[in-house]
Order: C-alpha cells, then structure tokens, then sequence
C-alpha cells in the first residue's frame, strides 16, 4: 500500500522535475532514485515495516503474493529504466512527463494487484491505461504513433465500457461492488444476469490482455508506440492485467468455474494458435516480439484456467522471467538501424556483447532448460498436467511452443550465422552493459534454483 | 566422485577452450581434456569400481521432488567408454583440418560432451531432460555455424524436429511425475501405473527417442544434417548422440512402462523392421557417400531397437554391444570419408576412383572397418548382431520374430552389396582427374585408424569384458519383466 501512494506522489514529483529543470541527467537520476525507493518500501512492507499505514481494508488490501508481484513489476521498471533510459530521451521533448506518466502507471497497476471491490479495479484499469494512450502517441512527428494512439484510445474505451457494463450486470446480480458481497450459490449459476456480467468481464480483460482473438489492436498498437514504451506496455502492463485476471477470475468467480472454464480454454488455444503462427511470418523483429508476447499471453492465461500451488509459483516464475527478456530482446530492437529480421545479420559480430545477451533473452523467452523461461513453462504445464484434464491442451501448448522456437531462433540464426553488417545507433554505455549482464545472470539464476523467488512468496 | 568429474571435466574445459586465443592452443588443450576424461573413465572402471565412486546425488529442486542425481550403471558406463573415447579421435582427426573460429567449434564440442555424458549418467528424469537439451543446444550451433551451403536451414529442420521429440518427452515425464511426486529414476521404476496410463505415457516418450534414433517415420531430418554439418558435428551425431534414443528407451521407458512396451513392442518394431529395409535400399541407391554411410546407420539403429523390444537377455545384451561396436564402426567410415573429402574436394563416388593406388593404407582401414559394418566374423559388429538375431527366434515375446529376422537378413546382404559397391566405385579402377594427385594419410590419421581397429578386432575377438559390464544391467532391465513373463505362461498353459 505505502509503495502505490508514494509511487503516485512520485508521478507529481517527476512533473514538477520537469519544469524546474530541463537538464536530462536529473530527470534520470530523479527518476532512477524514485523506483529504487519504491523498491525498498515495498520490500519492507513484505517485512511487515509500514512508513504510514491507514485503514482502506474495505476497498483494496495487498497479500503477500501481491507484494512480490509488485516487487517483480516494480524491478522490470528498474531495469526498464536502466537499458532505456537514452532511447527514452529520443523520443520527444517532455522526457520527464514519460517518467511521470510511467510512475501513475505504476500506482495504477498497484490498484489492481490489491483491489477487494469492482470499482477499485475499474480505476485502477483507467489509471493504467490514459497513461498508456499518452504514451503510445509520444512519437508526436510520427504518422505510426498518432494512428497507433487513437487506435488505442478508441479500442481501449470500447473495452472499458464493456467491462464496465459486466460489472453494473453483477452489481444488479449481487447488489454491491464488494468482492467479499458476491456470493455465489447454486442458484446464482443459473442466473442469465451473472453469467452475462461474468463473460463481459471476461472479454473484456482478455481485450485489455491481448488475449486471442481480443488481440486485433496489439500489433499495431504494440508497432507503432516508440519502442522503448512497446516494451514497457508489453511486459510490465501485460502481466499485471493478468494478475487482476487471475485475481477477478480465480478469487471472485471461482465458484463459477462452469460458467467461463469453457470459454477460458477456448482463448487459450485460440491465443497459442494465432499467436504462434502469426508470428512466424513476422518480417520486422518489432512486430515478431509483438506477437510472441501475445503467444506468451496464453501460457499466463494457464493460471486463470487453472489455480494450484504450482500455478501461483509458475504465474510468478512466468512474469518474472518474460518481463525480463522481452525488456532484454527490446534493448536491441531499439538500439538497431534496421530493425527488420535481415537488420539483425552479422550483429554477432559487430556487437558481440548485444548479440550475446539477446540470445540468452530469445532462448529464455523460448524455452530452453537453464533459463528462466523453461522453468515457467515446465511449471505451468505442471499447473495443467497435475489437474489430470486438458492433456491434449498441454500437448497443444508444447507443440506451439515448438513453433515459439522456430521464430526465436530466426533471430538468433540472423545474428550469428548470416552474413551482414549490423549497425547500431548509439553503442551501450557502460550502466547499460551493468544492467544487461545483471539481467542475463537473474534469467539464468531463475532458471537453475527458481526456489530463491519462491521464498518471497511464503516468508 | 568418477561421474561428477565426467561431467565437469568437459563442461569447464569447453567454457575455458571459448577462451583460448591461439589456435593451436586451443586443439592442445581440447584434445589433453578430451583424453583426460578418457582416462578419468577408463580409471573409473577399472579401479574405482566401488558403487560410491560411480554415484553422487546432491539436493537440487527439492521443492519438485528433483535431484542431482548421476549413477552410472552397466549401460551409462558403455556409454561413457563410446563417448570419451570417441571425443579424443574426434580431436586427433580433425588435427589439420581449419575452421574458420576453430576454438569455438572445439568449445562448442566439449559443451555438447559434457550434455552427453550426463544424458548417460542421469538418475533423475528433470535432470535427463535438462543435460537432453544442453547437448542439443551445442550441437545446434555447431552444424549451423560450420558446413555446407544449405547447413542452416537444414539443421534448423533438424533442431525443430528434435526439440519437438523433446518437449512432448517432457510432457511425458511431468505426467508420470504426477503419479509419483518424485522425479527420481527409483521413484518411476515403482510407479505402478495402470495399463491405460502406460500407453498414453509409452507413446508421448518414444516420440523424443524415436526422433533421435531415427526410426521410420522420423527419419527425414537425419542424411540431410549428416550430408550438410561439418564432419565433427557429423561424427558426434551419429557416432554418439543416436544412442541417446536407445538410452532413453531402455533406461526410461522399458521398465518404467513394461506393459505397455510388451504391447506396443510390435508396432514399434514393424517401424524400425520398414525403416531398416527402406534405409538399405536408399543407401544402395545413393552416390553420395555420406548419405550412404548416413542411411547405413539408421539400418543398423533400426535393427538394435527391434532387438530392444524382444525383451529378452540375448537380445538387449546384443544391442548394448551393438551400440557400442556400431559407434566405432561408424566413427571409422566418417573418417574415412572426412579424409577423401578432404582430399579431393568431393563425396561423390561416380567422381571418384582408384583411390587405392594413392592411398594404400587408407584403403587397408576402409576395408577392416567395412567389413567390421556388415558384421563378418571376428569383428566387433558380428558379436552384437548375432546376438540380436538369434533373440529374435528365442522371444516369446512376440509371435512375429521370424518375420523381422527374414527382413533384417535382406538388410545384411544389401549392407555388403552397397558397402563393396563404395569399395568399388571409390578405391578400386583407375584413377581419375579427381583422384590423380591423392597421397596417403598421415601419421596423426594412421593412429586414430589404428585406434579403431583395434577395438574392432579385440571386441570380435575378446567380447567376454564388455559382456561382463553388461550383465548386472541387462537383468535389472529384465527384472521388470518377470511379472509379465509368468502372466503370458498362464495364459499360455
């Protein structure tokens, strides 16, 4: 809790860093020292140490599983900051603004990792997302960006209304926002006011979460954002949608299961399906990473399908890891000349180093055992498996993340064994090196023991 | 102690060789590590056979039920021998050869060196998985990075192919985990899983295997990658990495699952029974010599899985002898054919000729290991083979022994027909424009030939050690099976 609050002062701050200064360096460090801050406070209220505390139990109240996913969200942006922080002053004039609006969205996703009513999720969805609409169109000279903002403004709202309208429908079911008021017995199961509210709800945050076939609006959306943003709205964002997605469907509406289990496995297939193959025939990198994070989406949606010990510690393990590599994969894609698969030819040899980690990143987001990534999948497909349903759901996830490794793999094959000359802007400065490497060692250290994360979730 | 040295040997050795600068110090120090790790497992054998020295178990994944559990029992130690001794006449051959980066490549080979190994030693079925992939992943960038022309697309075809096998492997393991909450070998061997689990289980395993075998329907990817990768990549392939199917199927799936391998057996062989024929006839038809010694293979690893699924002692014993024999064999006809490459820039044998005039001595290892691949007496491939022949008659099984051996017979005699038909295109008749100025092989060459040879001969000659190693192993398999055996009498009577 204290961390969401400061996390929205430290929005105000940084607008107001932005008036006083124009010097790019302050900004940065502002910003910079804002996230660590916010990081030692929420590791300290995981310890139980409050600066402020105030009673809101009746709308919002945080669990120790929330606390480390906001901790896990809260280290993405760090590091998001770090990798980012030089492209992020290219994109246009109001770089302290970016920082701002990134720091709301934060005390947004704070919202929705802990709300205990309707209303408070709603909000917290609207925080995220008006920023994210600014943030998209921060390319102002850029045709791309413009329509990629409006796109999303227009599909965005459509989506909240549609939510909104499912969670008016419960209410009438129910007769309050409370999440603690929405009781479910067997006659609330028959009622067409719930199941219409509950499926609502359900498309809507698939919408919000790129999930198949609600995905139309991501690649273009995804596309045209200036990339740095792409890879803060496709990693940090994405995950936290999920969890209020879990949260929504797993804690609230568990007991209605029959109603929107059906519908929840169709999605999953469809987002793997399309997802997958769409992405093999990417051209630009960008829009590959695009769709592989709409095909990733369906290996987090598991843990709405299903909810057990092993997909509560697969949910965190997943965000953690893909978070993390995707911002990784993006540092390249920002950093390159020519950001189309042939763009990357020869990078091994030009920028060993980029070329190194991006790999690492790409294996990890594929799959392969000793990252981060693998240990992910292996536990969600446990998630699955240990059910005893849905064998041929998880026999469908393994071969569609055969063909994951097709495209990731592209990549890599670009970097390393076709002839070419990759260039990039501007080389990486020696915290960018830091960062990265800091990156590679996590994804490799999840990988091997990912009990170390584990530990957070029951102490 | 002996099977946590094996793996770090070549683990830590390939991360050094990324570092060496000078080439020839980095083919020094890959060789010293590879004959190093040689020596640890000849050591081990022999003097260090206390079953503590061959185990080591760490906690790891506790939380999963996983641990770091290496063993090495009768098979893994067999395979161990193959493999390290195979890596040091991988070295010695390749001595003059040049890559472009050549410490990569030798890095990148005891990588994949130290993913084999522990494929062989695992006790644990996350860890089996896990050392799967990391041999993969080496090999993958070694047949991509060094090779022909058209290398990346086809190893990617391959990889795609493998990594396919392996992920529904692991499906296949986290289903039966579920069953036992451990993933520890013991654990699985005491699953008691019903009949209808084991079916299920039998076919989501034996896909991984079956890729890497390769048997019949699985087998696309296999000449492409040997004709196309660099020789090294080639050599580990085929000499050593097709036994990790085998492996994978008599360690993980036949007494895990024995019902379902009593009653899957026979489909399963009818696939290696229509793949060893098929394979003998396209590489009868072959000009290519690589793609001929490519399709030999998978005749012989076709052959050794339909002796696999006899289920009984002479037949499982003779495989275990033929997976070894078979990768010697085999490490010989690709040195052969590494050397005519290099020398005369071709594989073809319709371009070559007479290359017995130029190169007797090489002539001489070709005919010795040629003869050793169609199984004549007195060489180590004969041992293996009649072993697995005779099993076929002697299971009880399955009622269709006689058949499989009627066609795998066919295969030996195509085996000759298109063994001395190379003979005669490549060694035999004039020379050519190609062959003219073709010298001999040099002494480093001479040496890993003799090495081979060697083994050839004192294996056909002397087979009792190896089938002493073997023994305790071959019943342990086999204990699996005494229910089934006593339930298929009463039936009978």
């Amino acid at each position: 809790m204290n961390a969401l609050i400061i996390s929205a002062l430290l929005g105000v701050v940084m607008m107001f860093t932005g008036i006083f200064t124009k010097n790019k360096g302050t900004v940065k460090t502002v910003a910079l020292l804002g996230i660590i801050g916010l990081a030692v406070v929420n590791v300290m209220e995981m310890q139980g140490i409050k600066i402020f505390g105030f009673d809101a139990s009746a709308f919002m109240s945080f669990t120790q599983y929330g606390l480390l996913f906001y901790l896990i969200a809260i280290a993405s942006t760090l590091f998001f900051f770090l990798v980012s922080a030089n492209e992020t002053e290219k994109v246009g004039n109001y770089f302290a603004d970016y920082y701002a609006l990134i720091f709301f969205i934060i005390s947004g996703i704070g919202l929705i990792l802990s709300f205990k009513s309707l209303l408070i999720l709603f909000l917290g969805i609207e925080i995220i997302s008006i920023p994210l609409y600014v943030l998209t169109g921060a390319g102002k000279n850029s045709l791309k960006s413009n329509e990629a903002s409006l796109k999303y403004l227009l599909m965005g709202a459509f989506s909240t209304g549609i939510f909104l309208m499912g969670v008016a429908l419960i209410y009438g079911a129910f007769g309050s926002f409370s999440i603690d008021k929405i009781l479910i017995t067997p006659e609330t199961i028959k009622s067409n006011l719930v199941i219409a509210g509950i499926l609502l709800m359900l498309f809507s945050m698939a919408f919000k979460a790129s999930v198949a076939p609600f995905h139309f609006w991501t690649p273009d959306v995804y596309d045209g954002a200036p990339t740095v943003f792409t890879s803060f709205m496709a990693t940090v964002v994405k995950v936290a949608f999920f969890y209020a997605f879990i949260k929504l469907f797993q804690g609230v509406f568990a007991g209605l299961a029959p109603v929107w289990q059906f519908w929840c496995v169709v999605l999953i297939a469809t987002t793997l399906f399309i997802g997958n193959i769409t992405a093999v025939f990417q051209q630009s990198v960008k829009r590959l990473l695009t769709y592989s994070s709409v095909s990733q989406a369906a290996f987090l949606m598991i843990a709405v399908l299903v909810i057990n010990d092993a997909a509560r510690e697969g949910f965190i393990l997943y965000s953690a890891a893909y978070c993390i590599a995707t911002i990784g994969v993006f540092v390249s894609v920002a950093k390159i000349n020519d950001y189309s698969i042939e763009g990357y030819n020869g990078l091994a040899k030009t920028q060993p180093f980029l070329a190194f980690v991006t790999t690492v990143f790409l294996l990890s987001l594929a799959g392969i055992p000793l990252t981060a990534g693998f240990m992910g999948k292996f536990y969600m497909l446990k998630a699955l498996i240990v059910t005893g349903k849905y064998l041929w759901l998880v026999i469908f996830a393994v071969l569609m993340a055969v063909v994951s490794v097709y495209y990731y793999f592209k990549i890599i094959q670009a970097m390393y064994f076709k002839e070419g000359n990759a260039q990039i802007t501007n080389n990486l400065t020696l915290t960018e090196k830091i960062a990265l490497i800091a990156m590679v060692v996590i994804i490799i250290i999840l990988g091997v023991a990912p009990a170390h994360l584990f530990y957070w979730m029951y102490f | 102690m002996i099977v946590l040295l094996l793996f770090l040997v070549p683990l830590i050795s390939g991360l050094v060789t990324f570092q060496i600068k000078s080439e020839s110090g980095a083919k020094t120090f890959s060789l010293l590590s590879s004959i190093v790790t040689f020596v640890i497992a000849l050591a081990g054998i022999a003097f260090y056979t206390s079953p503590e020295c061959w185990n080591f178990q760490a906690t790891w994944m506790g939380q999963l039920g996983s641990s770091f559990h290496l063993k090495g029992d009768g098979l893994g130690k067999l395979l161990v021998v193959l493999t390290t001794l195979s890596f040091p006449i991988i070295f010695i051959n390749s001595w003059n050869s040049s890559f472009k980066n050549t410490k990569n490549l030798l890095a990148l080979m005891l990588l994949a060196q130290a993913g084999i190994l522990g494929v062989f030693l695992a006790y644990d079925a996350l860890l089996f998985y896990f050392f799967w992939e990391l041999a993969l992943i080496p090999i993958y960038f070694i047949c991509s990075q060094w090779g022909g022309a058209k290398r990346i697309k086809i190893t990617f075809k391959f990889f795609i192919y493998t990594f396919l096998g392996s992920l529904l492997m692991l499906v296949g393991l986290i289903l039966i985990y579920s069953k036992t909450n451990s993933f520890s070998l013991e654990a699985f061997y005491n699953a008691g899983l019903s009949v209808q689990d084991q079916t299920k289980y039998f076919w989501i395993l034996l896909i991984a295997f079956a890729v890497k075998i390769p048997l019949f329907p699985f087998h696309s990817w296999q000449a492409d990658t040997y004709q196309e990768s660099a020789m090294p990549g080639t050599m580990i392939l085929s000499a050593i990495m097709v036994k990790m199917g085998l492996l994978g199927i008599l360690r993980w799936v036949l007494p895990v699952l024995p019902f379902a391998s009593y009653t899957w057996g026979d489909t399963v062989s009818t696939m290696a029974v229509i793949g060893i024929v098929y394979a003998s006839l396209l590489a009868w038809r072959q000009d290519d010599m690589k793609r001929l010694v490519a399709f030999a293979s998978m005749a012989h690893m076709g052959l050794m899985t339909v002796a696999i699924f006899t289920l009984v002692k002479t037949g499982i014993q003779g495989t275990l002898i033929q997976m070894f024999s078979h990768g010697i064999n085999i490490l010989g006809l690709w040195m052969v054919v590494e050397i005519i490459e290099r020398k005369f820039g071709t594989t073809k044998m319709s371009e070559l000729g007479g290359v017995a005039q130029k190169a007797p001595v090489l002539t001489f290892f070709f005919f010795v290991i040629a003869f050793a691949n169609v199984a004549l007496p007195l060489t180590n491939a004969f041992v293996g083979e009649y072993m697995m022949y005779s099993s076929l008659l002697t299971t009880t099984f399955t009622k269709f022994g006689i058949w499989y051996l009627v066609f795998s017979l066919t295969a030996v005699i195509l085996s000759a027909v298109y063994i001395l038909g190379m003979a005669k295109k490549v060694f035999w008749g004039p020379t050519n424009a190609v062959t003219q100025k073709g010298t001999d092989i040099q002494i480093h060459e001479k040496a890993a030939f003799a090495i081979i040879i060697g083994i050839i001969l004192i294996v056909g000659v002397f087979p009792q050690p190896l089938l002493g190693l073997l023994d305790g192993i071959t019943n342990d398999i086999l204990k699996h099976f005494e229910k089934l055996q006593e339930l298929l009498l009463s039936i009978k009577n």
